[in-house]
């Protein structure tokens, strides 16, 4: 049924991608506000708090696109969207950006028509099993249960694992999160399977984490960024640059509290100049001050990733891969020249 | 103390073979609390500032339900905007109140409700009424569970007895036809499938950038589902009408529609009230199955503050919070719909 559906939904795909050609920032202009797809419910990614405002790092990006724009971090209409809603939401115009924890690979960009900007979070799928289990190591999970969740690289990756190493592994497919979560920490799986960053949530969020660890292999490579529909270039590169200038920042030690002061300073790099009033800005319809307004509203990359999902977050994510290249992670920036 | 004795002892042991089954139910019902009750009253936290308080106890975590109550009712409803959804529960209580007197149940009272779901939804959207305009997008939690199950039950109703009268008419084989392969396309198909249809292929369709609102792509798929099963109930209902009522409207000379609405329906309609309501209820429960096209009904406000990394891990109060709640609406469906057939069958037995 499932493949019936996913067929079909290509197909229709296929259909409408070439229709659509209207340039994306005159829509967003002209309407005022930048739609955004995000996941539904995603701890730490993007979620509603207790006032119905949204919060996470996707979240933020939708945000800074907005600044970039508008200079207002508030003119995004957020779109919630299912695994299997949001490519479809992208390709019909729904939305202008999806920014919803999203892997990127080949079969997206090449049979969904979708461009993928730089990567936000670099995953990795791994395990998680109780101590009292006695398990070490995930090849260790033959005739083992896994609770995975479906419709995810996450459930492919699972299975290519299991054929490469010869396992047997019985996978307990759950469709949401929490449900995913609780099968779990109630004893009907003895692992449960996603990406690290949300093992490492699950784990704060349980009675007794010293009771749980993470395997040591992390069997996928997750890079997860936001895209947007191939076909309009410039759109493209707003979105690619917006997060650009949110890593740039933060090499260059400009934050949200002193942004201000470094774009007055007499004394201030060129580096920092190019990015805080950028001449080049204008060919693809943004502001000189873009990167400006986006780092004085939302913050450097390192702002949002703490705020979020860092170590002082409730999720308690290490940088690591998430590091600036200078710091020994993946993060790294081209030149705003 | 010989009372609850004799009355144990006659009701709960009257044969060996009742009595075991008895002790069994008995002391599974006490499993059960002994697990449940520790968890939920004993060692649950009532108050918290925050969820390391909570996690701490081991119980239950109602300061959670608390915390996220104007969520899991209102959804994204804009804060300063509150009390126009406050006053649109009020109204649908208002509804329920003034429907449970059996002077009330007329004719009248679908103009009633369908007033109260029009003015209730310009309550919400506000443009009409000159409040700032709030999109169909931000409307959830109980309100929108309230606003699909109402106008899905009003709409529904009027379509179902629309599509049975069809079906059931020899004359005109066309309109047969069409209703024939409508009620047996749409029940021959999950209900999330119409969904994935309304919120995925729909889109494909239309222009690009023309959006209908989920929201009443939602409602038109419950209510076109929906009235293809009350169609078949209806249908039970004409059925049971016997052939002398139809004869004797026709020597009378009242045309088709006076025939069915003054001899037919009202007796057939009255005939099927229990099923009826029975797929009023499962309309109802339906409803929480649009968590999957990403709408934050009741449910889905419920597991979304169950991800708020503030809140992580309370999933389960927020599950038997809904639980409670789900079984209020039901319940109380169900009462009211034994209320009406008693009183219909005793007033109009001919």
């Amino acid at each position: 049924m499932k493949k019936y559906i996913s067929i079909l939904l290509s197909f229709s795909i296929l259909i409408v991608s070439g229709v659509l050609s209207a340039d994306t920032l005159d829509t967003v202009k002209s309407r005022g506000k930048v739609r955004c797809g995000v996941n539904t419910a995603l701890a730490g990614f993007s979620a509603p708090d207790s006032q119905g405002k949204w919060v996470g790092i996707d979240v933020d990006v939708c945000r800074a696109v907005a600044t970039a724009i508008f200079n207002d971090p508030k003119k995004v209409e957020f779109v919630a969207l299912s695994a299997q809603q949001r490519f479809t939401a992208l390709q019909s115009g729904e939305i202008d950006l999806l920014s919803r924890n999203t892997t990127l690979t080949l079969q997206r960009e090449v049979g969904l028509g979708l461009l993928f900007a730089d990567v936000i979070y670099y995953d990795g799928q791994g395990f998680l099993v109780t101590k009292k289990s006695g398990i070490k190591s995930a090849k260790q999970l033959n005739r083992r249960t896994v609770c995975v969740q479906p419709g995810t690289t996450t459930e492919l990756n699972l299975a290519d694992f299991a054929r490469n190493n010869k396992i047997n592994l019985k996978p307990v497919v759950i469709e949401k999160f929490s449900d995913s979560v609780n099968a779990y920490i109630a004893g009907r799986c003895d692992a449960y399977t996603t990406d690290a960053s949300g093992l490492a949530a699950i784990r704060t969020t349980v009675k007794d984490p010293d009771a749980h660890i993470i395997l040591p292999e992390i069997i996928s490579k997750e890079p997860l960024a936001p895209a947007v529909r191939q076909g309009d270039d410039k759109w493209y590169n707003i979105v690619n640059w917006t997060i650009r200038a949110l890593v740039t920042a933060e090499e260059l030690g400009i934050d949200s509290a002193n942004v201000a002061r470094i774009a007055r300073s007499s004394n201030i790099t060129q580096n920092a100049k190019r990015l805080l009033d950028s001449e080049l800005a204008g060919q693809i319809g943004l502001t000189r001050s873009f990167a400006y307004n986006v780092i004085s509203k939302i913050g450097n990359y390192g702002e949002i990733f703490e705020k979020n999902i860092g170590v002082n977050s409730p999720l308690k994510l290490e940088r690591g891969l998430n590091n600036l290249w200078t710091n020994g992670g993946l993060q790294y920036a081209p030149p705003f020249r | 103390m010989s009372n609850i004795f004799i009355w144990g002892r006659k009701n709960l042991y009257p044969t060996t073979g009742q009595g075991i089954i008895s002790i069994a139910i008995v002391s599974l019902v006490g499993l059960v609390l002994w697990n449940f009750l520790p968890w939920s009253i004993f060692n649950a936290v009532w108050v918290a500032d925050n969820s390391d308080v909570c996690r701490q106890a081991g119980g239950a975590c109602w300061a959670f339900i608390w915390e996220k109550l104007y969520f899991i009712l209102f959804g994204f409803y804009p804060a300063e905007e509150r009390w126009r959804a406050w006053l649109v529960l009020a109204l649908f209580l208002g509804g329920i109140l003034y429907s449970g007197r059996s002077k009330s149940w007329t004719l009248s009272l679908i103009v009633v409700w369908l007033g109260l779901v029009v003015s209730m939804m310009l309550l919400l959207n506000g443009t009409l009424l000159g409040l700032p305009t709030v999109e169909t997008s931000y409307w959830g939690g109980l309100v929108l569970t309230i606003i699909l199950a109402m106008t899905g039950i009003i709409f529904s109703y009027p379509f179902g007895v629309l599509l049975a009268l069809g079906r059931a008419n020899q004359r005109l084989p066309v309109i047969r036809g069409i209703c024939v392969s409508i009620i047996e396309i749409i029940r021959g198909v999950p209900f999330i499938s119409l969904l994935f249809m309304a919120s995925l292929m729909l889109p494909l369709f239309l222009p690009s950038g023309f959006v209908i609102p989920k929201l009443v792509r939602a409602i038109v798929a419950v209510i076109i589902f929906s009235g293809c099963y009350l169609a078949e109930t209806v249908r039970g209902g004409l059925a049971a009408v016997s052939r002398g009522q139809y004869e004797a409207a026709q020597s009378l000379g009242l045309s088709y529609w006076k025939t069915m609405g003054l001899v037919i329906l009202p007796q057939a309609l009255s005939k099927v009230i229990q099923p009826t309501v029975g797929s009023f209820i499962s309309l109802f429960i339906d409803t929480t199955l649009v968590v999957i096209i990403s709408m934050y009904d009741l449910l889905g406000a419920a597991r979304a503050a169950a991800s708020d990394s503030a809140w992580l891990g309370f999933a389960r109060e927020a599950y038997v919070f809904l639980a409670l709640i789900y079984f209020a609406f039901c319940y109380t469906l169900s009462k009211y719909s034994r209320r009406l057939e008693k009183d219909i069958l005793t007033k109009k037995v001919h």
